[in-house]
């Protein structure tokens, strides 16, 4: 029997992969934008299973305005990131460098 | 559901259908409407603040609860339109003199502002989430609206890829914290969280970050100084005043409507990120050249001071935060137009030696910088003293004696740099002198300069204001 611990395991290693994914990666700045909706999608998960197992429909409601927020949020990720392509000519990690930090 | 059910949350209808309006005359008037769009959002942000003022003082609660229009959002607001028209009226001589032709940042200043306002009026988790990702998404727009030049849509960039994924923590958080308590409301998390499980323990740790990132608290700040020094620096005035203003407001409002029967969990969590906030602050900044670093780096060590208040879990303490934030708001405005003012024929000034000898060059705006300076290091008898006087006797009387002791200390370090800066001005030999300031932030500057050696003489009304806001929680 799959139960709510099963769940919120997956929803855990997949935002635990997308932190990772943040963080590890030296390539690609799309790549960070796909690890952010990892992250996005675990949290869902988790919402989704909390909200079926605790009888409550809240939780999908939060989960359906997620998903409308991520569309925003990688719209404007990506328009950033075309922006700073045009100006730096690449998009790899290691070219975010005009300043420090 | 009537349309006069609406009635309470009119301000953030007039923003946000303001923005959609100012939109539409730039998108078909083209770029000449910009000087049109930005009275428009300055006349949009005075109605907003006139209806705030006219709300009955009881508080009001719509959308199920979600939305609730208290005192205490009242006052936060009144700051985030001070903010928000401080930045806006400073950033339109610079647009000219930087050749930037763009209504788009009024109207996305303005969409902003109705984040923030849904932001500090949230009381469930949904309306949390929602009112900081209308505040963040517009805020990575404007971070990058000069989008011809590599710094500022670098700065653009970086603020996105951290916003999003703090955003991902603290909703991660928020869905733990949903799931262990079984519900969104924070009257409902409040009630249902009488001891700290662990999941809920790791619900609000997530939470706390995500918060902590969007006010660039330690050890969460590393964007702040990039973002600071890569953005436009009106855009940088206002990030520094208006967003910083809402997030502390959120920050208080979940950890003391949602959790105040598991303080000790969360108390231990603040206290950590306001010493780490002000010990980095105070130090970091002290070799920094660029005087937008410098003014991240003092933004993030105030972001630790204002969360002393924040430590007790008491309205005297919230009360504390909110003189703080408000006088913070004043001095940072303040400092930003002697920086946008920094201008010579090449172009912006940025670094602080070039600031030398400007007693003798501009000796009104040294005087004000250096009252400003001073106040935010805390000298008495300026405005930056009473806010840490307050907050410290918060922790005093929570008895958080070492964060006290550690703050003022932290004060004692912050106060080389500012102090620095005035040396600078005053001993050193002069640079060449600055293009005269415009007079729309010579406005700005003259009235917070106003505000902070003044504060002193008639704190009464402030100090009540922040009284009863910080009441309305409790």
């Amino acid at each position: 029997m799959i139960g709510l611990p099963h769940y919120l395991t997956v929803a855990a290693i997949l935002f635990t992969l997308g932190i990772l994914g943040i963080f590890l990666n030296r390539k690609n700045v799309i790549v960070i934008l796909m690890s952010v909706e990892l992250i996005l999608l675990a949290v869902n998960i988790n919402l989704v299973s909390f909200s079926a197992f605790l009888n409550d429909i809240v939780g999908q409601i939060f989960a359906l305005l997620v998903l409308t927020v991520a569309a925003a949020e990688a719209a404007i990720g990506l328009a950033i990131l075309v922006v700073f392509f045009r100006n730096r000519g690449s998009i790899a990690v290691e070219d975010i460098n005009a300043m420090k930090g | 559901m009537t349309l006069n059910s609406l009635m309470p949350v009119l301000p953030e209808l007039v923003v946000v259908i303001g923005a959609m309006l100012l939109l539409m005359l730039g998108v078909f008037r083209g770029e000449g409407s910009t000087p049109i769009v930005e009275v428009g959002a300055l006349v949009v942000i005075a109605i907003a603040a006139v209806l705030i003022f006219m709300q009955p003082s009881a508080p009001a609660e719509l959308f199920g609860g979600s939305i609730v229009i208290d005192a205490f959002a009242r006052f936060f607001k009144i700051l985030i339109l001070i903010g928000a028209a401080a930045a806006l009226v400073m950033s339109m001589p610079f647009w000219r003199n930087h050749k930037l032709n763009r209504f788009e940042f009024s109207v996305v200043v303005l969409l902003s502002v109705a984040g923030m306002m849904v932001m500090v009026s949230a009381r469930d988790l949904i309306a949390l989430y929602l009112g900081i990702e209308l505040m963040s998404l517009a805020l990575y727009v404007i971070a990058a609206i000069d989008r011809e030049n590599v710094r500022s849509t670098e700065a653009g960039l970086k603020y996105f890829v951290l916003g999003a994924l703090s955003s991902g923590m603290l909703l991660y958080g928020a869905s733990l914290v949903y799931g262990f308590t079984g519900t969104v409301s924070f009257a409902g998390i409040a009630a249902a969280a009488k001891s700290p499980s662990t999941g809920l323990v790791f619900g609000i740790v997530f939470l706390f970050a995500g918060l902590a990132f969007k006010v660039s608290a330690v050890p969460f700040h590393m964007w702040t100084p990039d973002v600071y020094e890569g953005a436009p620096t009106p855009v940088t005035a206002f990030f520094a005043a208006a967003p910083k203003v809402a997030a502390i407001a959120l920050f208080v409002r979940v950890a003391v409507s949602a959790f105040p029967n598991i303080a000790l969990s969360w108390q231990q969590i603040i206290v950590f990120i306001s010493i780490a906030s002000m010990v980095l602050g105070a130090f970091a900044a002290i070799g920094q050249k660029n005087i937008k670093r410098l003014l991240a780096y003092s933004s993030i060590g105030h972001v630790g001071f204002a969360l002393v208040g924040l430590a007790p879990g008491t309205a005297e303490g919230v009360s504390g935060v909110l003189i703080y934030m408000t006088i913070y708001l004043a001095m940072t405005l303040g400092t930003f137009a002697v920086v946008i003012a920094m201008r010579r024929d090449g172009g912006q000034i940025e670094e602080i030696d070039q600031l030398a000898g400007l007693s003798r060059t501009q000796p009104v705006m040294a005087f004000v910088l250096a009252a400003l300076l001073f106040s935010l290091a805390g000298i008495p008898p300026l405005a930056g003293f009473f806010a840490k006087f307050y907050v410290f006797l918060a922790a005093i009387q929570g008895k958080f004696y070492a964060l006290a002791v550690i703050g003022v200390l932290a004060s004692v370090v912050g106060a080389y740099y500012y102090l620095r800066i005035v040396k600078i001005m005053y001993i050193d030999e002069p640079a060449q002198r600055f293009l005269p300031m415009p007079r729309a932030v010579a406005f700005v500057l003259a009235l917070s300069g106003a505000f902070t050696i003044l504060f002193f003489v008639y704190p009464g009304p402030l100090v009540a204001a922040a009284d009863a806001a910080a009441k309305s929680l409790f």
